[in-house]
């Protein structure tokens, strides 16, 4: 009876392992595609809350259109350090990646990047064309292109009307985010160039931002101690988390992306934004090939897709970041799903905030200078690696806990050595009977 | 006989290959990685650039003593209640405590963040009696908030051995105790304390080793503010292009860990009772 | 004594489950905050199965923890009996020193070490990194391993060697002395090692983190992307169910712990 459970047992593992293996693999048994995506958190309509779920509608455009079983996996980062140490390491293989400017013009340099074949990107046409060619400041340009433009922006600060008042003297430079009334209720950006750049527009170094070199040293040391001065002050280093701490009150300052903070707004009607007087990054996000991706085709095929205009715009109206499309052109061609779309996503952003599309598009943006990042040498990106983990390092620990630490330390060694002793001086007095028992035994 | 040996050695081979690719292999792979450079050379540097670290093992080792303490504090007085609890209520107990422990860790902090967040209970409720005015009580990202989280976590697990230990006293001895003559306190610490002692160095060990290695709690509790030694790791390993630093903290701690071990168990090898 | 005994308990074990009990609470609000409890339902319950991702996960978790736990029974099983026959001592003491390592070693330092396994095996194969399904479940048998050990062992140990004499004197083969004689004894340890080590592959987080990939998700890590991103009321949804289910097992495993106490009184009350 028992033999037979045994012999169940072993069919059941060497059953399951090869399901495993043809669950893990399905994807490539030839009828189903999958395309692996890694893009930023929070940045594409999936259907949360009765948007539009792009991915689902690529799966279904690949099926009906094309006759293609395709699967999209989709997978977040927080960052483009993060995204870069994932697909680097080669650990896991992605077909189409979204990094921003400064990060892609790294991956060019690398040889990590595909160049694109455009002829199968047609969609191609209706990105502005201040987002192509020549203004392409992170590409080298030489008649191939690497990356479609996604997503564009500026970074600003968010703060609580409530918590926060406009007559503060620091209010409207980043100075507000190092102000010490507001202690325990500050967010700074959880990424290298962010933080350090925070600190560079703060201090007026906004033209240094991406240079590196001995005589550039004392602006990046500089910067670090300001950032360290500001890590007392900081309730955290956060990315996404942002969006419910900026939500819910526990923080009042925050330094994040113009469309984050529309997605914020419409929960919290307390919070405002501005963008700081000394300057601050603008950025574009693109989206690329790695260049051990494993199915490039339906990589460019997805990049395509969301450059058609219906696709992009339900994009931009869930994010509510500032799309990189030609919106003169689509009015201009006259295609009546696109215009649909426009109006649609112009009709959502000015219910979402008065100020929405000036914000993102017009006036309001273009009011204060602007630098984007570009990469650093391998040593100026070796230089801020190690001024990031000096940073991340620094901890301050309240005095009371030491104390309370070696106390609890001494008590223990103390209970130690007691407890030794004690040991040692029984067993003395035990060896110490026998000896007697024995003499008493002889005599 | 040379035939059942062979039989056992055929049967005993597939746990040794298992054991040797996949225990002992990664091990031998932390101490290489630690030990060499990005280009495979042989090198000390790793080892070197830990003294900027130093700070923060000493950070996580004090976090860990405290929690560890505290969980004793609470955890013993709770696994004698029940002990003494009656047989029903003694089943019912049980399940209250193991539910928790298997509840996993990310479940239990995130509730716990919920509770302690600026837009969290603990600070609504006061706001809502007026303790507060318009600021809050900024607990989330103060060293408390990590040490409450490593407490609130690793509890059961401090409870659950010492438990165990206790209801396989032997109630004689405490009757004998009383019998010569011993008061409440001195049955506790002479007889019930000692008895129990398996129990108890099996509870710091269980809470102690989590705590000190953690980086969910304070990442989530800590704000980012305090990096453990399991922050810097779990940084280490994902972002850092290179293993070989991370390799290198990696070995220090197991090192440091094996030896604080080592040293709590000789407490228990300690044979009081010897007859020759 | 009696009365602050139970004061004591009843204070820890609020203080235990009051951010429990916040979560499951407010998991039925309808609106996304933990200020106003503005109306009961269901609402995150249903964005969360929705949710194909989690849905995968949790499929994802289960055969992990079905074939890691089966993996860890057989290879301990047939440890513990190596183990334990073993005239050597001191080799039999170093395979089980050598199976604890995981289990005193703080799961990071596993994960961790695991992970430059894999990625130092690709490095000398001179391929690229395969971290997924293979690499996840070597990881959890691997860390099952001891505790399938520690439960089959003293069985082994305890055993009455004179059994397996007599059951070869009267003409059996060792293999099926080892089936008719000693597995049967050995099957309630084997059965609380298999479900300890179900259950704490369901439970893994840490090892996971670090040698997954993300085309295999499990339950634990899908949490943790979801928690590392946002606070999603949907969240909270998931660790209440997570929550009932284990009081449900608990439950049960208790009852039935129970009735068969209850079972075996009886029989001895009829016997005597």
């Amino acid at each position: 009876m028992t033999r037979r459970v045994f012999a169940l047992l072993l069919c059941l593992t060497f059953v399951c392992l090869p399901l495993l293996a043809a669950c893990g693999e399905a994807a490539e048994s030839g009828r189903t595609v999958t395309l692996y995506v890694y893009n930023w958190g929070e940045y594409i309509s999936d259907g949360y809350e009765d948007t539009r779920d792009v991915n689902a509608e690529f799966e279904e455009y690949c099926r009906t259109v094309l006759g293609k079983n395709v699967k999209v996996n989709y997978s977040t980062f927080s960052s483009n350090e993060d995204m870069y140490a994932k697909v680097s390491s080669g650990a896991a293989l992605y077909d189409v990646i979204i990094p921003s400017d400064y990060m892609i013009e790294r991956m060019i340099a690398e040889g990590r990047l595909r160049p694109l074949n455009m002829a199968n990107i047609p969609n191609y046409a209706y990105i502005r064309d201040d987002l192509k060619g020549e203004n392409v400041y992170y590409e080298p340009g030489e008649g191939q292109t690497y990356s479609v433009p996604y997503f564009y922006g500026q970074i600003g600060i968010l703060y609580n009307t409530e918590r926060v008042s406009e007559d503060a003297e620091t209010f409207g430079t980043w100075a507000l985010m190092w102000d010490e009334d507001y202690k325990g209720e500050i967010l700074q950006i959880n990424n290298s160039r962010d933080a350090f750049g925070s600190a560079f527009y703060m201090l007026g170094y906004g033209d240094y931002i991406n240079t590196t070199g001995p005589e550039y040293n004392q602006y990046w040391q500089e910067a670090l101690d300001k950032l360290k001065e500001q890590k007392k002050l900081v309730q955290g280093y956060v990315m996404d988390e942002v969006f419910y701490k900026m939500k819910s009150g526990s923080a009042s300052i925050a330094a994040y992306y113009a469309g984050d903070f529309l997605s914020m707004y419409e929960e919290n009607d307390a919070l405002a934004f501005y963008y700081p007087r000394e300057g601050t990054n603008r950025y574009v996000d693109a989206m690329c090939v790695p260049s051990n991706a494993k199915n490039p085709e339906l990589a460019e095929l997805y990049i395509n897709f969301m450059c058609r205009p219906d696709v992009a715009l339900a994009n931009a109206a869930y994010t509510y970041y500032a799309s990189p499309l030609d919106f003169d052109a689509i009015e201009a061609e006259g295609n009546e799903d696109y215009v649909a779309a426009l109006d649609e996503y112009r009709e959502t952003m000015a219910e979402v905030h008065e100020d929405a599309i000036e914000i993102l598009y017009g006036d309001v943006a273009s009011s204060v200078p602007t630098w984007p990042y570009m990469n650093l040498s391998p040593e100026g990106l070796a230089m801020l690696n190690d001024l990031w983990e000096e940073l991340k390092v620094e901890s301050d620990v309240s005095v009371g806990i030491i104390v309370l630490a070696s106390v609890i330390l001494a008590a223990c060694a103390g209970l130690a050595i007691f407890y030794a002793v004690r040991a040692r001086r029984r067993k003395k007095w035990r060896d110490g009977l026998w000896v007697t028992q024995k003499d008493t035994a002889k005599q | 006989m040379k035939k059942t040996s062979v039989v056992r050695g055929a049967v005993a081979s597939p746990y040794v290959v298992w054991t040797t690719l996949f225990i002992v292999a990664p091990l031998l792979f932390v101490v290489y990685f630690a030990f060499t450079d990005a280009n495979g050379a042989f090198t000390f540097d790793n080892i070197k650039a830990l003294s900027t670290y130093g700070q923060n093992f000493l950070m996580s080792i004090g976090f860990s003593l405290i929690a560890t303490a505290v969980c004793f504090v609470i955890g013993y007085p709770l696994a004698f209640c029940i002990a003494r609890a009656p047989h029903r209520a003694r089943a019912f107990l049980t399940v209250l405590i193991m539910l928790p422990m298997w509840t996993s860790l990310l479940v239990r902090t995130y509730a716990l963040m919920a509770l302690l967040d600026n837009g969290g209970i603990v600070n609504n409720a006061l706001s809502a009696m007026g303790f507060l005015g318009d600021r809050h009580l900024n607990i989330i990202g103060s060293e408390g908030a990590v040490i409450l989280g490593m407490i609130y976590d690793f509890l059961p697990y401090m409870v659950l051995p010492i438990y165990t230990s206790m209801i396989k006293l032997d109630n004689r001895y405490i009757e004998a105790a009383a019998d010569l003559g011993c008061n409440g306190p001195a049955t506790m610490f002479r007889v019930i304390l000692p008895l129990t002692k398996p129990g108890i160095v099996s509870g710091l060990t269980m809470v102690f080793v989590p705590s000190i290695s953690t980086f969910y709690i304070s990442q989530k509790l800590g704000g980012g503010s305090f990096d453990l030694i399991g922050d810097t790791i779990e940084r280490q390993f994902q972002n850092a292009v290179t293993y070989n630093t991370g390799a290198a903290i990696s070995l220090v701690m197991m090192v440091l860990i094996l030896i604080s071990l080592g040293v709590m168990n000789r407490f228990t090898d300690e044979k009081e009772v010897v007859v020759r | 004594m009696k009365v602050l005994s139970r004061i004591y308990m009843t204070v820890v074990f609020l203080l235990l489950y009051a951010p429990i009990l916040v979560v499951v609470i407010f998991s039925f609000n309808e609106t996304e905050s933990l200020s106003e409890f503005s109306r009961f339902s269901f609402y995150w319950y249903g964005v969360l199965f929705e949710d194909g991702e989690a849905l995968t996960a949790l499929r994802n978790s289960l055969i992990l923890a079905v074939v890691s736990s089966l993996l860890a029974t057989v290879l301990g099983i047939t440890a513990a009996f190596a183990i334990d026959r073993c005239k050597r001592k001191w080799w039999a003491r170093t395979m089980q020193s050598a199976s604890n390592i995981p289990m005193m070693n703080p799961d990071i330092v596993t994960g961790v070490s695991m992970m430059l396994l894999f990625v130092g095996i690709a490095a000398i194969l001179r391929t690229q990194p395969f971290l997924g399904v293979w690499t996840m479940i070597a990881a959890h048998t691997t860390f099952n391993l001891p505790y399938v050990i520690l439960s089959v062992l003293p069985k082994f140990r305890e055993m009455d060697k004179s059994l397996t004499e007599a059951a070869l004197d009267l003409g059996c083969t060792p293999a099926r002395t080892f089936f008719k004689v000693e597995l049967p004894y050995i099957m309630p340890g084997a059965v609380s090692g298999l479900m300890m080590s179900f259950a704490l592959s369901l439970d893994d987080f840490v090892i996971s983190h670090f040698v997954s990939s993300p085309d295999f998700r499990t339950l634990p890590l899908y949490i943790y992307n979801q928690t590392v991103h946002d606070v999603k009321f949907s969240m909270y949804a998931l660790c209440t169910l997570i929550v009932f289910v284990i009081l449900g097992v608990l439950i049960a495993v208790n009852v039935v712990g129970s009735v068969r106490e209850r079972r075996t009184m009886k029989k001895g009350g009829r016997a005597s």
